[in-house]
């Protein structure tokens, strides 16, 4: 079985052994074993729900740190059009790229520039070639990996575009190399995330063969080095902001959307809606439709689970700078676009490849025979859906017996029902003395058919 | 709900719905619990989505035309076996019914969306065998099957 790099680990010590993730997990991938949560790596998505629903914290996204930087000449930071909803609108986007500049970062390139880049090519694709409509985006790494599991058929769908991440790190390391006369290799690029799921990206892309990104360091790790930095900084650094509304909105559900401004899209975000969308187009629906554009993360990435302000709350912040920066000048042209376009550089040629492992058996055959074992089993739990035994339900507690990876002892109210049955033949057992030591028939009781034939016999 | 019952050598799984008027839901949600039991067995990705249309489809006829109806999905195998029966008006002409865009719907059904006239038509395109037998005044059986064992060459041992 090939190892699988996550994020999203558990922090042992702090895990009480409570059934929150597992029933919350859209994939159904923890259980809890021997009183700690366990991730199955294969299973994972890096979504982040169980970080965000654990109430002891015992579920982490492993970022990198601020350490990294080091083992680079030049450092440029991408933070994500999210990050700026972490701010009320006062800080403005170039005091919050100035901070950057102050904790070591030698250069700062927006994710949301990058992003309207991405947005003319998407719009472009659309305008020029052929497709099954609807296009799905590509943007979000934990709904790719969604798909490789649940939707293998849909893949052919997604866009063959990198994401507004992976070209800006693209286009910053470029233009820095050039400026500055540095090696390329000696630049290094670092995400500000919203989500776990993108760091795993940057680790095991899907659709780059290798990532241009060199780290990635989660949006509340920053926030309070940059918070510090804020302080500080009387005025605005001027001209460092380049990004428009266009690429700005992508840190929020429909903003992608928008950005392509394509007539007919349909946004949606949360892992649930995913999956009936996804359903609804397998089955041929939405074929009216262009393009879906579709997040992990109820109301898009500001909704990410790395991020510090609530959703709602940073969903307004970043519309009233969408609302402020809407009259300002592309930085790229429309010339400039269409060179973006036409150039190789940032079409994506890795195809996103299925990955079934919900399969029970390679063999057909035996997959029907472990079929029926497995509604057998699920017929004789009790349905409660409770999570006692570890596995999320009754159902996936049936499937991780078939597994071989639970015992139908570890449902609890099977085992009260043995342990009663067992104490009931016990007590049955203790009552009955041999003839030797009884201290004659019994009186109280009724006595027992055999003993009533033994008397009538004398 | 599922049961598999031991009939012959075959293995195979039995899938099960019944269907009452103006259920809507019936129709996505077994399509759905199909596909995940198809993903569990393995079968090909196409298997899987074709399967899943025709189960949503021929759920979605019983719905729309029928007082009421079952459907079940029976897998062995060899194949993938849709079947609904239901109780209603049948249907007059079957080679005009599976002409695209053809439609008996109401108004009143065809506003929330359905009735289009592409059930049957889409059935026939996802399956490899579609057979539909209809009285007219008492109801309808729909048998759609996708064989396997040619286009996938699933069961190992014969390889």
């Amino acid at each position: 079985m090939p190892h699988y790099f996550h994020s999203v680990k558990l922090d042992e010590e702090k895990c009480k052994g409570c059934t929150s993730c597992i029933k919350r997990c859209p994939v159904e991938a923890i259980r809890v074993h021997h009183g700690k949560a366990k991730i199955i790596e294969e299973r994972c998505i890096d979504c982040g729900e169980c970080i965000r629903c654990c109430p002891n914290h015992a579920k982490v996204a492993v970022t990198d740190s601020l350490e990294r930087l080091a083992g680079f000449d030049y450092k440029i930071v991408l933070p994500a059009p999210s990050f700026f909803g972490q701010f009320r609108v006062e800080n403005s986007i170039d005091k919050i790229l100035g901070g950057f500049l102050g904790i070591g970062f030698d250069e700062v390139f927006e994710v949301a520039l990058a992003a309207e880049v991405v947005s003319f090519m998407v719009r472009g694709y659309l305008e020029t070639h052929k497709y099954k409509k609807p296009l799905i985006s590509g943007a979000c790494p934990a709904i790719l990996r969604l798909m490789q599991m649940r939707f293998p058929d849909l893949l052919e769908r997604v866009a063959p575009i990198m994401t507004p991440m992976e070209v800006a790190a693209r286009l910053a390391k470029q233009d820095a190399a050039k400026r500055t006369g540095i090696p390329y290799e000696r630049i290094g690029a670092f995400f500000i995330s919203p989500c776990p799921a993108k760091v795993t990206e940057v680790r095991q892309p899907l659709n780059v063969k290798k990532s241009s990104v060199d780290g990635v360091i989660g949006a509340s790790v920053i926030y309070k080095d940059l918070i510090k930095q804020l302080s500080g900084i009387k005025g605005d650094k001027d001209g460092l902001q380049r990004a428009t509304s266009r690429g700005i909105s992508w840190g929020y559900l429909t903003g992608e959307s928008r950005a392509i401004g394509s007539p007919s899209t349909l946004s949606t975000g949360g892992i649930q809606n995913a999956v009936s969308i996804f359903e609804e187009i397998e089955r041929g629906g939405l074929e009216d439709v262009d393009f879906i554009e579709v997040q992990a993360c109820e109301g898009g990435c500001v909704g990410g689970p790395l991020n510090i302000q609530n959703l709602f709350v940073a969903r307004v912040n970043l519309k009233n700078r969408v609302n402020k920066h809407r009259t300002r000048d592309p930085y790229f042209d429309e010339k400039r676009l269409l060179e973006f376009f036409e150039q190789d550089d940032f079409w994506s040629k890795e195809r996103v490849q299925p990955r079934p492992i919900m399969v029970l058996d390679e063999d057909v055959s035996k997959a029907l025979v472990k079929m029926a074992r497995l509604d057998e089993i699920t017929a004789t739990l009790p349905g409660l859906d409770c999570g006692a035994c570890g596995s999320p339900n009754c159902r996936a507690l049936a499937e991780d017996i078939i597994r071989g990876l639970a015992f139908d002892t570890d449902c609890v109210v099977e085992l009260r029902e043995r342990v009663r049955t067992l104490a009931e033949q016990i007590v049955d057992l203790a009552r009955k003395l041999p003839q030797s030591l009884s201290d004659g028939p019994p009186k109280e009781k009724e006595p027992t058919p055999q003993k009533v034939d033994g008397g009538e016999g004398i | 709900m599922t049961e598999t019952p031991a009939r012959g050598n075959d293995p195979r799984l039995v899938i099960e719905y019944a269907i009452n008027e103006k259920d809507f839901l019936v129709a996505g949600e077994s399509a759905s619990k199909t596909k995940k039991a198809l993903q569990q067995l393995g079968l090909k990705a196409e298997v899987v989505k074709n399967t899943a249309i025709i189960v949503y489809e021929a759920a979605m006829n019983v719905v729309i035309h029928a007082n009421r109806g079952m459907l079940r999905i029976v897998i062995v195998p060899g194949e993938v076996l849709v079947l609904t029966e239901d109780v209603g008006p049948g249907i007059p002409d079957i080679d005009l019914a599976m002409q695209e865009g053809y439609s008996t719907a109401t108004e009143e059904i065809r506003e929330m969306g359905f009735g289009a006239g592409m059930g049957l038509p889409n059935i026939k395109q996802c399956s490899d065998d579609l057979k539909i037998k209809s009285e007219p005044g008492v109801g309808t059986t729909l048998e759609a099957r996708i064989y396997l064992t040619q286009k996938e060459g699933i069961r190992r041992e014969e390889r």
